[in-house]
């Protein structure tokens, strides 16, 4: 075989190589979607985080805005510490209202914020005050038959 | 009888000292040729040479061997995800699946059968047929000069081979989900790129594809140079190649993947 076929051949080899890897982090992976680089981290405390993971998103509307960075369990408030790095295009005032959310009946959690009207912003290390944990289904249910229990009491 | 006895226990202990023996033999070889790779990677059209069989070669295997087992895990996934009706799921199936395992480990064991055996064959037959002696006498290195320009391309070529049969894979499973089949197109990709996470699962795939390939050519490498210049030790030592690096890269993507998965959902 010449040797500039050989070339050639694994030159294109290369260059297919390189963009089998391209069209994985770009089509198959999320990379285009967040760039963790520009971020900022807040923290928000949680009585109950139900199925959270680390790596869980954090949507407003829907858009995913963030990811969940850590997961912590504090021993002064006996609740969870949760770690979001945010995208830095997406400021957030600070009485960001931020609950803990499924995406589906069945679908993961996570983390999701509605904005407030507050004028000043949530800046690095920052932490959020208002949060509502997660629904448990046990305690859903459970409720909703003690309510049903003293229904049937009243009449 | 206690004769027979002792015998077997040294048969026994003969095998586990010369196996040992072996092992201290190929790492000594394994350092030797990273040591001697200096003069191989400056004159690198021998790395190019080789890249071509290792690499270019393999690729029709690999494509296609990627194509048929993405569709068969897009056809296997929406089979069971339509039960439970969320079969848009089955792009993050089959991508997960490819990038994370099948990608790396099958991309690997065909690599070990189509080039590993190869390369051993060819410098086990150069060692048969006193090539490499030979260039010894005239004073060229043939460990820097046959051995180190295969291992490389090897190396080189791994992680591009794992790539393109995760995204044959990916293709394939999108050709019979969505082409076929009609799943949403645009449920496939969302949920695939909100699944598959660029550091966490393409990343780790990569760092995996170039560890098996070190593992393949290392043993593929060795096994020829250490073969009994006969030809019923060079087709023996192209079949263990293919075993041994088959074990290998199975129970090396266990510890790898009990490193970089564990404990993270």
């Amino acid at each position: 075989m010449q040797r500039t076929t050989m070339d050639l051949w694994v030159g294109l080899f290369v260059i297919t190589g390189i963009a089998a890897l391209m069209v994985l982090s770009l089509k198959v992976g999320n990379l285009n979607v967040y760039n963790p680089s520009q971020s900022y981290v807040i923290t928000g405390n949680f009585e109950n985080i139900g199925g959270l993971k680390v790596r869980a998103p954090v949507k407003s509307a829907g858009v995913v805005v963030g990811r969940v960075t850590d997961i912590q369990f504090s021993t002064q408030t006996y609740d969870a510490v949760v770690t979001m790095s945010m995208d830095s295009r997406f400021p957030f005032p600070k009485d960001t209202f931020a609950s803990i959310l499924t995406s589906g009946l069945l679908g993961e959690q996570y983390i999701g914020l509605s904005a407030g009207g507050d004028q000043a912003m949530l800046m690095d290390g920052d932490k959020i005050m208002k949060t509502n944990s997660a629904m448990v289904l046990e305690e859903l249910i459970g409720r909703f038959l003690f309510d049903k229990a003293s229904e049937s009491d009243s009449f | 009888m206690p004769k027979r006895i002792v015998a077997s226990i040294q048969h026994i202990g003969h095998r586990v000292i010369e196996s040992i023996w072996r092992l201290g033999r190929a790492t000594r070889f394994f350092i030797l040729v990273l040591l001697k790779s200096g003069t191989s990677l400056r004159r690198f059209g021998l790395v190019i040479r080789e890249l071509y069989f290792t690499g270019v070669l393999s690729l029709i295997i690999i494509v296609v061997s990627g194509l048929f087992v993405g569709m068969v895990l897009g056809l296997q996934g929406y089979e069971t995800l339509q039960k439970y009706g969320s079969e848009s799921a089955v792009g993050t199936l089959v991508a997960l699946s490819l990038v994370r395992e099948l990608g790396p480990v099958v991309a690997a064991l065909l690599f070990a059968s189509r080039a590993g055996s190869a390369i051993t064959a060819e410098i086990g037959l150069m060692k048969a047929t006193e090539q490499l002696a030979a260039m010894g006498l005239m004073a060229v290195d043939p460990i820097a000069r046959v051995v180190a320009p295969r291992f490389w391309s090897g190396v080189i070529s791994m992680p591009f081979l794992a790539a393109m049969f995760s995204v044959m894979g990916v293709f394939g499973g999108y050709l019979v989900t969505v082409v076929f089949i009609g799943v949403d197109e645009g449920s496939f990709w969302s949920q695939m790129q909100s699944a598959v996470d660029f550091r966490f699962d393409i990343l780790n795939g990569f760092i995996k594809s170039c560890f098996f390939g070190v593992a393949v050519t290392a043993i593929a490498v060795f096994e020829g140079y250490d073969a009994p210049p006969t030809a019923e030790g060079v087709s023996g030592a192209t079949t263990r190649t293919v075993v041994t690096s088959s074990l290998v890269i199975l129970g090396l993507d266990f510890i790898l993947t009990a490193f970089m998965f564990r404990g993270v959902s």
